[in-house]
């Protein structure tokens, strides 16, 4: 039963996320880049103020897909870091849990331009 | 002068009326459908690798998202994501996906200008700003948290 309902939620919490990017696009005047700024931003925040892992466990994909996890991220390696190694720890551990994320689009993207010609 | 402040009133009703309107709604729909869509795709991969390749819910994370991203690259290769991203406006842009595509097309856009300048140097042209503002949002979060722990 939980396993079907994780299934509906990550599709209403992450479309839900997307139309508030949408809307911060068309209701002000920020750039998309500025956009998902503040969309990173605002998943450290709620990170920090421990309310994004709830969101995790009720709506899975739907909130660790979206950008607002990468800051949720950030967050959740540095204090699990500094945890253990103290203040040092937030530097350290700060790319931890993102690193798979940053690692592939960097290696894919630079095949990706060595195989492809740019289009239209 | 009278007529001439009305007439301008007038054009300004006027214009106003040509001025193309955001359709705020169906734009929101799009977003809507196209992002619950890529993070159903991302569930139900981590369902596939926690339930077939031994992963657990912890760190089914990362090869989910390392295959969106590929998933992502690929597309753009093929000049596919950004027509999806035309129509679906931030339903493609905010998931993670979105995130490899600014990064992909800007590499591919500027191998003219060489492998060093052009991939390495413009590849993080658009990302840049999210990864900088991201990493130093969550250190002062972090470490607002970590020497509150200390205190208490």
């Amino acid at each position: 039963m939980t396993f079907s309902m994780t299934f509906v939620w990550a599709f209403v919490i992450g479309g839900g996320i997307c139309v508030i990017g949408q809307l911060l696009m068309d209701l002000t005047k920020l750039t998309p880049a500025h956009v998902m700024t503040v969309l990173v931003c605002s998943g450290a925040l709620l990170d920090g103020l421990g309310l994004y892992e709830p969101l995790i466990k009720f709506a899975g994909a739907g909130a660790t897909v979206p950008i607002t996890s990468f800051g949720n991220a950030l967050v959740h390696g540095a204090m699990a870091e500094a945890e253990q190694h103290g203040i040092v720890g937030l530097i350290t551990g700060i790319f931890e849990v993102t690193s798979a994320g940053i690692s592939a689009a960097i290696v894919f993207s630079f095949f990706a331009a060595l195989l492809f010609r740019p289009k239209g | 002068m009278k007529q001439g402040v009305k007439s301008q009133e007038e054009y300004q009703k006027r214009a106003k009326q040509h001025v193309p309107k955001r359709p705020v709604v169906s734009n929101s729909i799009r977003a809507f459908l196209v992002g619950g869509l890529i993070c159903e795709m991302g569930q139900f991969l981590q369902q596939v690798f926690i339930t077939y390749f031994g992963f657990n819910e912890k760190n089914a994370g990362n090869p989910t998202v390392a295959v969106l991203i590929f998933l992502a690259v690929l597309l753009t290769g093929l000049g596919v994501y950004d027509r999806i991203g035309q129509w679906s406006g931030a339903g493609s842009a905010v998931p993670v996906t979105g995130f490899a595509n600014s990064m992909s097309s800007a590499a591919i856009e500027h191998r003219s200008e060489g492998l060093v300048l052009g991939v390495g140097g413009q590849m993080f042209k658009l990302a840049g700003p999210v990864i900088v503002f991201g990493t130093v949002a969550a250190f002062v979060i972090a470490l607002v948290k970590h020497l509150f722990h200390l205190a208490s």
